[in-house]
Order: C-alpha cells, then sequence, then structure tokens
C-alpha cells in the first residue's frame, strides 16, 4: 500500500445488495453497473477504495442504501 | 511429565520413514495409532508450537495454502486478554466432487486428526472444539472419538452436502445452527468468528500433519519434499475415464509421476486439472511440472487442496468444461447477485462454444463475464469458477479456435 | 378559538392523508428501483422520507389542535390506545391505529441500521395497512367526508395507490427483473 492509497473502503455486501442504483447514482466516479444492475467498480471487487474527495458522497450512499449493503472500512 | 520426556517418549517410537507418513497406520484404532506414531506429546506451549510450525512451512490442505503458523499466530492476543478464547475448528466438509482426501484421512487415521486438534486447542486453551465432516465418515470419526478419553471436548458436526460447504464462513455459519452457506465478512475468521469468538478453522489434513510435527519435528517434517513445498501431501488423482484414488506423495512431486502412480498414463491426456473445479489447466506437454507453488503458478494453478483430473485426450475439453461450469453455477449458494446471474451466463456462453456454435464472439464474451464476476461475492466462488474458465480457454485456446471454425473433431458425449 | 383549533384539526388531517398518500407511491416508485422521469433515484428516496417526515409533523399538529376540542372529547390515552374513544369511538380508533403505525413504520426507518433490515422491511410492510386505516378514519370521521371536493379527494388517493399497488405485482415492476435470476435471501 502506498501513501496515496485511499485509507477509506466501501465495502459492499453481496449477500444484500439488491441493485437498486442508489449508490451509482451518488457515486458515479466509483461505480456503474453491470448486466444485471448491481454495482461494479472497474478494477475492484468488494472492497473499493474511495478518494478523500468522495468520502461524504460515500457516507451518503451508505445512509441511503434501501438495503444496507453498504458500509465504510478503514483500513 | 516434562517436554523432554515427553518429546523422548515420542521418540521412542521412530518417525515415519518414505511417503506414507498420514497413511501409515495399518487400521484406524487408537492402538494401532499409538504403535505408529506414539503418545502425543505433552503441550509444549503455543511458542514452542509456533515456532516449529514456521520451521516446518506447512501451509494449509484446505486449497487456501496459508501458512499454518501465521493463523495460529493471528489470533488476536488481546481477545484472550479479555476472556474470548478462540474457538478451533477441523475442517473436512469436502464439496468438491474430485476430492475425497479428507474423508480418506479420517478413515485411514482419525486419530491422527483428533490430535492435531487436540494440540491446537492446548497451545490457544480453546474455549470449544469442534469438527465438521460429512456424513459418510462421521461414524468412523466417532468410534475414534469414543476411544479416547482426552478427546470429550470435540464436538462432531455433520457437513452440509455442497460445494461450497467447506469455505470457512459457510462452516461457522452451520456451526452456529444457521444456514451452511458463506457469510459477508469484513473482519477476519481469527479475529471474530462462532459466537464472536475468535475462531481457528484448520483443514483435517492440516491438523494431522500438525499432530506429526509437534511429535517428530519440523526437520524431520521438511525431510521430504521440495523447499517450496516441504513434507508430503493427499492428493485425489482421477480422470474423466478413470475413478479417483487418493495417495500421499512427497510435496513437489512431479505430475506425470503422480499421474503414472495411481495408474494414469499420461501419454493418454491432453490435459490436468489442477486444484480441482476451482483450478486450473495443466497441458500434457506441462506434465514434468512440479505439484508446487513455484511450477505450478505459470499456469495459475496452485496444489490447492490436492485434486488432479487428468482429460482424456480424446474427449473435447471444451464439453467437459462446460458441463463443469454448468455445475458450478448451480452450486452457487444464490445469496449474492453477481454470482447468482454471472456463472449461469458465463456457463452458457462456454456451453454455446462447446455445442459448436460459431459465433465469433463467444470466448471473448465468456472472458468479459469471467472478468464481472471476479471479487464480487462474499466468498471465492465466483472467482475460482472464472479461474477455471479462463484457464479452459488459454490451455485449449486451439479448441476454441476448433470449435470457431466448425472442425473440432473430438468425442463430445 | 374552539372553532379555529377546530378548522385546523380538520385540515392538517386532510393535508397528512395527502402527506401519507404520496409518500406511498413515492415509496413503491422506490421499490421498483426505476428512476421516474429521469430523477435520480436518490433523490426520490429522500423525498419519501422528508414526505413521510413532514406528514408525521402534521398528523402531529392535527392530535394536538383536536386534544381540546369540546365535540371529539380527545383524551391523550385516545392517541395511543384505539376505540376508547367517547364520540365515534370506532372511526376515531381507526385514526390511532393509524397513528401507531406510522410511528411504528417512521420509528424504524429513522433507525434502519440500528434495528436491522430484517425489522425494518417486516414493519415497512405495515404501511399497507396504515393506509386504507387512515383513510377509512378520514371518512368515517371526517366532517367534510360528504363534501365533493373531499370525495373526489378521497377517490383520487385510492385510484393512484391503487394503480400503483397493480403496477406493484405486475411481473416486470423491478428494474432488470426480465434479465435477473432469483435470489436467495
Amino acid at each position: 500500500m502506498t501513501r496515496d492509497e485511499p485509507r477509506t473502503l466501501l465495502h459492499i455486501d453481496w449477500t444484500r445488495c439488491d441493485g437498486r442504483g442508489l449508490c451509482t447514482e451518488i457515486l458515479p466516479e466509483l461505480l456503474t453497473r453491470d448486466d444485471w444492475g448491481f454495482p461494479l467498480a472497474p478494477r475492484h471487487g468488494s472492497d473499493v477504495p474511495v478518494p478523500d474527495r468522495l468520502v461524504d458522497a460515500a457516507v451518503e450512499a451508505v445512509a441511503l442504501c434501501p438495503r444496507l449493503a453498504l458500509s465504510l472500512l478503514q483500513r | 511429565m516434562s517436554v523432554a520426556e515427553a518429546t523422548e517418549a515420542a521418540a521412542r517410537v521412530a518417525a515415519p520413514t518414505g511417503t506414507a507418513r498420514l497413511t501409515s497406520p495399518g487400521s484406524p484404532d487408537l492402538a494401532t495409532h499409538l504403535a505408529t506414531f506414539g503418545p502425543l506429546p505433552v503441550r509444549a506451549g503455543p511458542a514452542v508450537l509456533l515456532d516449529e510450525l514456521r520451521a516446518s512451512g506447512l501451509e494449509g490442505r484446505g486449497g487456501a495454502a496459508f501458512p499454518a503458523w501465521r493463523k495460529l499466530a493471528a489470533l488476536p492476543a488481546r481477545e484472550r486478554a479479555r476472556g474470548r478464547r478462540a474457538v478451533i475448528v477441523g475442517n473436512a466438509a469436502e464439496g468438491e466432487p474430485q476430492s475425497f482426501k479428507d474423508a480418506t484421512l479420517l478413515r485411514v487415521a482419525p486419530h491422527l486428526v483428533i490430535d492435531g486438534l487436540l494440540t491446537v486447542a492446548a497451545a490457544v486453551d480453546a474455549h470449544s472444539v469442534h469438527l465438521y465432516a460429512q456424513s459418510s465418515v462421521l461414524e468412523s470419526v466417532s468410534r475414534a472419538l469414543a476411544e479416547r478419553r482426552d478427546a470429550r471436548s470435540i464436538q462432531l458436526r455433520e457437513a452440509a452436502d455442497s460445494f461450497i460447504s467447506g469455505e470457512a464462513s459457510a462452516v461457522v455459519s452451520a456451526l452456529a445452527g444457521r444456514s451452511p452457506v458463506p457469510q459477508d465478512r469484513t473482519m477476519r475468521l481469527t479475529e471474530s468468528g462462532l459466537g464472536g469468538r475468535p475462531t481457528l478453522l484448520n483443514n483435517v489434513e492440516t491438523l494431522a500433519h500438525i499432530a506429526l510435527i509437534s511429535r517428530f519435528g519440523a526437520a524431520w517434517f521438511r525431510s521430504i519434499g521440495t523447499p517450496s513445498d516441504p513434507g508430503t501431501r493427499l492428493v485425489t488423482v482421477g480422470s474423466d475415464g478413470k475413478s479417483s484414488t487418493v495417495l500421499e506423495i512427497a510435496g513437489g512431486s512431479r505430475l506425470g509421476d503422480v499421474l503414472r502412480f495411481a495408474g494414469i498414463d499420461p501419454g493418454s491426456l491432453s490435459a490436468v486439472l489442477v486444484g480441482g473445479y476451482h483450478g486450473a489447466w495443466l497441458p500434457a506437454s506441462a506434465l514434468e511440472a512440479r505439484l508446487d507453488r513455484q511450477d505450478l503458478a505459470v499456469f495459475g494453478a496452485a496444489p490447492g487442496a490436492g485434486i488432479l483430473m487428468g482429460l482424456d485426450a480424446r474427449h473435447c475439453p471444451l464439453t467437459v468444461a462446460a458441463a463443469i461450469a454448468t455445475y458450478l453455477a448451480g452450486e452457487s449458494a444464490g445469496r449474492c447477485g453477481p454470482c447468482v446471474n454471472g456463472l449461469p451466463a458465463m456457463a452458457a456462453v462456454l456451453g454455446r462454444l462447446a455445442r459448436g456454435d460459431q459465433d465469433p464472439a463467444l470466448a471473448a464474451e465468456v472472458r468479459r463475464l469471467a472478468g464481472l464476476v471476479t471479487g464480487r461475492g462474499s466468498c471465492n466462488h465466483p472467482d475460482g469458477t472464472a479461474r477455471f474458465v479462463l484457464s479452459t480457454l488459454t490451455v485449449f485456446a486451439e479448441d476454441v479456435a476448433a470449435h470457431q471454425a466448425g472442425r473440432c473433431r473430438k468425442d463430445h458425449s | 378559538m374552539n372553532e379555529a383549533l377546530w378548522a385546523l384539526g380538520r385540515s392538517t388531517g386532510v393535508v397528512a392523508l395527502a402527506l401519507i398518500t404520496v409518500s406511498v407511491l413515492l415509496g413503491i416508485v422506490n421499490r421498483s428501483g426505476r428512476s421516474p422521469a429521469g430523477l435520480p433515484r436518490f433523490s426520490v428516496a429522500l423525498v419519501h422520507r422528508n414526505v413521510s417526515l413532514l406528514a408525521t409533523v402534521f398528523l402531529g399538529v392535527h392530535l394536538l389542535s383536536l386534544l381540546g376540542d369540546s365535540y371529539a372529547q380527545l383524551r391523550l390515552v385516545d392517541f395511543v390506545v384505539p376505540f376508547l374513544g367517547a364520540a365515534k369511538p370506532f372511526w376515531l380508533g381507526l385514526g390511532t391505529v393509524a397513528v401507531d403505525l406510522l410511528i411504528a413504520v417512521v420509528v424504524t426507518g429513522l433507525l434502519r441500521r440500528r434495528v436491522g433490515v430484517r425489522v425494518f422491511r417486516a414493519v415497512h410492510w405495515l404501511t399497507y395497512l396504515l393506509w386504507p386505516v387512515a383513510l377509512a378514519h378520514s371518512i368515517g370521521n371526517g366532517t367534510d367526508a360528504g363534501q365533493a371536493w373531499f370525495v373526489i379527494f378521497a377517490l383520487a388517493c385510492v385510484a393512484s395507490v391503487g394503480a400503483a399497488v397493480l403496477w406493484r405485482l405486475t411481473p416486470g415492476f423491478v428494474e432488470f427483473r426480465s434479465v435477473r435470476m432469483e435470489q436467495r435471501p
């Protein structure tokens, strides 16, 4: 891990995610949607690094996820 | 009895020589076990066990190949200080259809596995000890447990019968009385697992090796095998034409030798699937490779849980692979969207390719879907399935080309 | 003064019902996962939440303004325990039931992360009980129930929620449903 890498991770709980699409609207810089509508972070799986400038938006995405499938982790 | 005396007692029985270590008892009963390996040395303390395991280089034999000492060291000391003693789990759930080395071990040498569990449990002053095993071996394990007084603390639990039943979080979920499916995790099981306690899961073969290392030492363990794959390992060897056998081999044995030892002519094969359905193919030209991390890495494979499946050169590899991919798609626990949707889609496109659909975009679509499912689930089932499918496209590139040109002449049944 | 409170009580009741109806409609749109008229989904979710909170505020005013009313003769216990009222106990009781349900739905909605998805969803389903109960209360208890404007308002509420529920029951309701496999909970 280099110094510039974000310390905040957006964790996706796939067992809860229903691909409603709210997070992809709030965090278009991080997430798109796959063929079935589930959030897709290019080059990342379940833990998506969140740059500092997007942390507030990520907090909002966590709060608004209708399935409570998102959480923020600090590494 | 002091440590020295215990070691001396164990030393009264000579350490096994040759590659038959775990499989050296002629009978699974306690008397044979004691005659073969001697008594379990008196607990030597966690630091001694940790050092010995570290020196041995033993890696987990359940598939993930995590160094055994590091897992033990990962148990957080602060949790123990808070009175949250660890839970120890022996994992013999072998959902992989090509593998039955763990079941074989529990039939041949159940007392070694029990010794391993007790050794680890004593080292960490465990809260509870569990053994999670398939119904087929419950009887032999119960018989072994009943033979000894020191194993009363071990709780035996029947494993679910599904491909992913052995996944660590699925095992913990099952032991907690919930559905035996993988769970979302943001903390390691060694931090918070069963009942919120630090939980140490080990494959039963790993535990059996621990039982031997604590008797005969790290140097003895490393006296066989290669530096990158020391000791012996159990492998399940078969082919799509021949039923599988379980062997105990020296670490880093050459693939061709292992196949021959199992009665399979490497010359009759087009490739060998290493690591089971979540593994990768090695082409026939590569069968001189050693079954160790270094040699297999080139092919994206690893010794894993020691599963080798030869592919008969007359059989169409894409047809075989599509059937496996379809099976794996059906074995999704069905909880994570990308896996639930992605695996059947990927298997379906591979199936079209295998059945002779000449659409030139199919191979690229399989690769795209494999990329789409990788890393996007609560367990590694989508990742393993994608690895297998991508390996199929890479190793059998000529067969893919033949299919797209409509000239595959191999057996498609 | 009594007359002013009475008017306030009536009007806030009607507004609360209107807001609850809008919130139900937005909730159904939310559940579909679709973005109506290109509006972002998260804004629909936020409006759904804020409209519900506003409805709760209006309901509070509705209750307080009628507390001192000489005809309704409400006691504090009638705000919580249904069917004890002095006048029209049944219809008043429906209002009390609606209040209780709304409090449960709003509180679990706000404390979603605390109570967990299961409890949140189970309680949120009660909205489908809450809405008709509130509507019945407004018709049975409301002074304006016979007025033409109220009839039109009530019919509009029924028609819109009815249409939304029918849409909710169609197979194509959820976005991506047609391309998705069934997911286990």
